[in-house]
């Protein structure tokens, strides 16, 4: 990394920038994170308080935990669409589950469908060779429809939300939201497992030459299979947490989530053909959306000038961002 | 037949970059003649086809076209001033029928259906969809379409190239009477069999020039040869190997055994043995089966018939890591193939360490650390731009997809041309490591392009020629002219004057000659 950066000094200012930027691509989305609190500080004085940042955070975690999904996937080449379903099927199986079972017997059933449907879109993509846009988009309408069956089964009995998992959506202590003991370790496995483990690799490899990977041995159906189960137990995770954080189970309940989630992986700089990226930078992308939402809320727009403007700046900004990283 | 020439080319040059494909190519075809268009791998015979074609630009030189000169920019040009190609792959859209193709290029139907009937094709419908069409048929369909246009002069690569017999007799047939009717024919081939019944002249390109214009009578290919060659025909000594280097006594059993190996259409019956400590090489012209060869002992393709035994016993490789559990690493001539290319050195090499489902957990990075760095020290990797491999010089590139299997400590290596396109100094240093490799008691398979690499690495030397192996030499015995007469098919030890051309049985091709 230090050769690059420790050019000849006479290299002019602007570009020493864009070196330095190059190799620290984090740098320019923290700025670029600051810029945007320090915006909605002059726009509205005073609302920046510790009390924003709590809320802030909170609403950031689901949409970081299905945009490491999205991470994931995409380093491969993927996507994974059906990350919105699957939140929603455990939480509202979790919700109606709680009311007659066992907290640990509702836990296994809320994330059995995680699994089946992470299953499903591995085969599919690695062993079918199913595009992953349509595999999991394909999966995603099924998982739909089978919670409507599903609904129509528990209407009677009703749904509750566990305190538990409110006490982890909403609850602070100390001023830190709850919701980061979930998410800190959680993120962490994530990076770890990116950066110094075999899977890691093989999930940069494979997107980056398929090919070179077959011919050193690796079995691309394994890889791929293992992470589309590993990106739904995430994303049933995430169903778990945002429950808790909405307190109102219903049938769409984390669709909202899933674009922003591969946008927020996008604005962190992963590429969307494969190779290239890394989790540290979706984590600070989740936090830009998340305030970039609050900024345009408290502009007073109508709905359809504020998702214009989101949707302006979400391609101003990945533009921007990769021509400031890109070296080429 | 002493016209004026129909199509005259000269000074033909195409550099790509600092590398010059083409620097002094000529070519002048005279109507009525069937004109051979020859060269080793790499002489630039595909360059100058493609300029002829309109497919590339040239940078410079002259193309003159019944005494015309024409810029020929783009295939529509090159059709335009008469002149057409008949490539080696069928270039009909498979999803329309054969009629809509003929339409989209203007192709007059009747005269198409009678080239066809005439080139044994006889139960052709025009309705059928080209998918559905027999690659045989279609390359077929290909020359008919070409002639029912009447082109002034027409190109063929290849042209009998996966033709069955009876088909490949009738396309000779035709082309020799396009001469016959004053037009003319441009004839790429490797099969002096095929250039000998049908063509009247030979024009030789070596390293990117025209080196000779040559009259096939009997005898020619031996002067042929020596043109392809050039200078380089004199006999080179093998050096006396090192003790460090030399092969390690031949064990009871081969490590790696071929026994009639079939694979599709390009590979026929191809038996040989690979021994501990020996490094055979594999010598062909372009596409004779040794890609399908490799492929099918590195698990990539699965061979339609014939057996692979590794020490000793049989083996079914269904994917590369079968091979590479046998210990048997493939190395491919393109680069691109084999690297992670965003990704660092030390990830490259270490790539096969993750495969397996058991190494998918945490990675022991002071352990990995090291073995990565006894691979780069060995192969003496410049790891100035280690952060990306796309970053590093070509040469370094191809010391990275070797050492990731020193590495990984395989026991036999198969390197598919792995000096292509790499400079001098780096070519030495892949000679000496795969000496040393064999030293230490394992085996390589080495395809090589270049004539002259093969008595500096190998033991033995596999020659292989229309999907068949044609012979295997000693090092010693393996010059190059000696390699490029068997590469090209000709029997080894014959002269001239009892060449293949005066052997009435190589052919059954007619007799005429002008």
């Amino acid at each position: 990394m230090s050769n690059a950066a420790t050019g000849p000094q006479s290299v002019p200012y602007g570009r020493r920038v864009k070196r330095f930027m190059a190799d620290r691509p984090l740098i320019p989305l923290i700025i670029l994170l600051v810029m945007l609190v320090v915006i909605l500080q002059i726009l509205r004085p005073g609302i920046v308080n510790e009390r924003w940042i709590a809320n802030t955070i909170k609403f950031a975690i689901p949409l970081a935990i299905l945009a490491g999904c999205q991470t994931m996937t995409m380093l491969t080449g993927g996507i994974d669409l059906s990350v919105g379903t699957v939140a929603t099927m455990s939480a509202f199986i979790m919700a109606t589950q709680i009311v007659n079972q066992d907290p640990a017997v509702a836990f296994l059933l809320a994330m059995m469908p995680a699994v089946l449907i992470g299953v499903i879109n591995g085969i599919g993509v690695g062993v079918f060779r199913v595009h992953p846009l349509i595999m999991t988009l394909g999966t995603s309408l099924i998982g739909t429809g089978c919670l409507q069956v599903y609904q129509r089964t528990v209407i009677a009995s009703g749904a509750k939300i566990p305190d538990f998992l409110a006490w982890l959506g909403t609850g602070v202590t100390l001023g830190f939201p709850n919701a980061l003991l979930l998410f800190v370790p959680l993120a962490a496995l994530i990076v770890f497992t990116l950066a110094r483990t075999g899977f890691g690799r093989l999930l940069y490899a494979v997107g980056d030459n398929e090919r070179a990977t077959r011919l050193s041995g690796v079995q691309y159906w394994q890889v791929i299979t293992a992470l589309y189960v590993t990106s739904s137990l995430l994303a049933g995770i995430t169903g778990l947490l945002y429950i808790g954080l909405i307190k109102a189970p219903s049938l769409s309940l984390a669709e909202p989530l899933v674009l922003p989630s591969v946008a927020a992986a996008v604005i962190g700089g992963t590429s969307i053909f494969g190779g290239r990226g890394g989790y540290t930078g979706t984590i600070i992308g989740a936090l830009i959306l998340t305030v970039l939402t609050t900024l345009l809320t408290i502009l007073q727009m109508p709905e359809g000038a504020r998702r214009i403007l989101f949707g302006l700046i979400v391609l101003f900004v990945t533009a921007a961002y990769l021509r400031i990283v890109e070296e080429r | 037949m002493t016209s004026s020439p129909l199509l005259d080319a000269s000074g033909v040059a195409k550099n790509y970059g600092a590398v010059a494909a083409l620097r002094n190519a000529s070519l002048s075809v005279l109507p009525g003649e069937v004109h051979a268009l020859m060269g080793a791998n790499g002489a630039g015979k595909s360059t100058l086809v493609k300029i002829l074609t309109g497919a590339i630009s040239a940078n410079a030189g002259r193309i003159l076209i019944r005494g015309e000169a024409r810029d020929i920019r783009s295939p529509a040009a090159a059709r335009g001033a008469g002149l057409l190609p008949v490539y080696q792959e069928p270039s009909l859209i498979p999803d329309l029928d054969v009629l809509s193709n003929l339409r989209l290029t203007g192709t007059p139907v009747e005269p198409f259906r009678a080239w066809v009937r005439e080139l044994g094709i006889a139960d052709l419908d025009l309705r059928d969809t080209a998918r559905d069409i027999p690659l045989a048929v279609l390359r077929v369909l290909d020359l008919a379409r070409a002639l029912a246009v009447e082109p002034a002069v027409l190109l063929l690569d290849e042209m009998t190239a996966a033709l069955p017999a009876n088909l490949a007799e009738k396309v000779l047939e035709v082309v020799r009477r396009q001469g016959d009717a004053g037009r003319a024919v441009i004839f790429i081939s490797h099969r002096f069999v095929e250039i000998s019944a049908l063509c009247d002249r030979a024009t030789v390109l070596r390293d990117g020039e025209t080196v000779g214009v040559v009259d096939i009578v009997p005898g020619v290919e031996e002067k042929i040869v020596e043109l392809m060659l050039g200078t380089r025909i004199v006999k080179t000594h093998v050096a006396a190997r090192s003790a460090a280097e030399k092969a390690a006594p031949a064990p009871a059993r081969p490590r790696l055994a071929v026994h009639k190996l079939r694979a599709g259409t390009k590979l026929n019956d191809i038996s040989f043995d690979l021994g501990d400590g020996e490094v055979a090489g594999v010598v062909a012209l372009e596409g004779q089966g040794q890609d399908e060869l490799f492929a099918a002992l590195a698990g990539s393709i699965r061979p339609s018939g014939g057996t692979i035994e590794v020490d000793g016993s049989p083996v079914k490789f269904a994917h590369p890591i079968d091979a590479i559990r046998a210990g048997i690493a493939y190395v491919p001539g393109d680069r691109s193939e084999a690297l992670a290319m965003q990704r660092s050195v030390r990830e490259n090499i270490a790539l096969p360490f993750s495969a397996a489902l058991r190494n998918w957990g945490p990675i022991n990075m002071r352990k990995e650390r090291a073995t990565v760095l006894s691979a780069i020290e060995r192969l003496q990797i410049d790891t100035r731009a280690q952060g990306e491999v796309q970053r590093l010089s070509g040469g370094n590139q191809q010391k990275v997809t070797i050492a990731r299997w020193i590495a990984a400590d395989a026991r036999t290596i198969l390197c598919f041309d792995p000096t292509r396109g790499i400079d001098v100094g780096t070519k030495q240093e892949i000679y000496k490591l795969l000496r040393e490799f064999a030293g230490h008691g394992k085996s390589v398979l080495f395809y090589t392009s270049e004539l002259e690499e093969v008595q500096r690495v190998c033991d033995r030397v596999i020659v292989i020629f229309g999907g068949r192996l044609v012979d295997i030499f000693p090092v010693e015995e393996a010059d190059e002219p000696a390699l490029m007469r068997a590469a090209y098919g000709l029997p080894r030890g014959t002269k001239a004057d009892i060449g293949i051309l005066a052997d009435p049985t190589a052919s059954d091709a007619p007799e005429a000659k002008p």
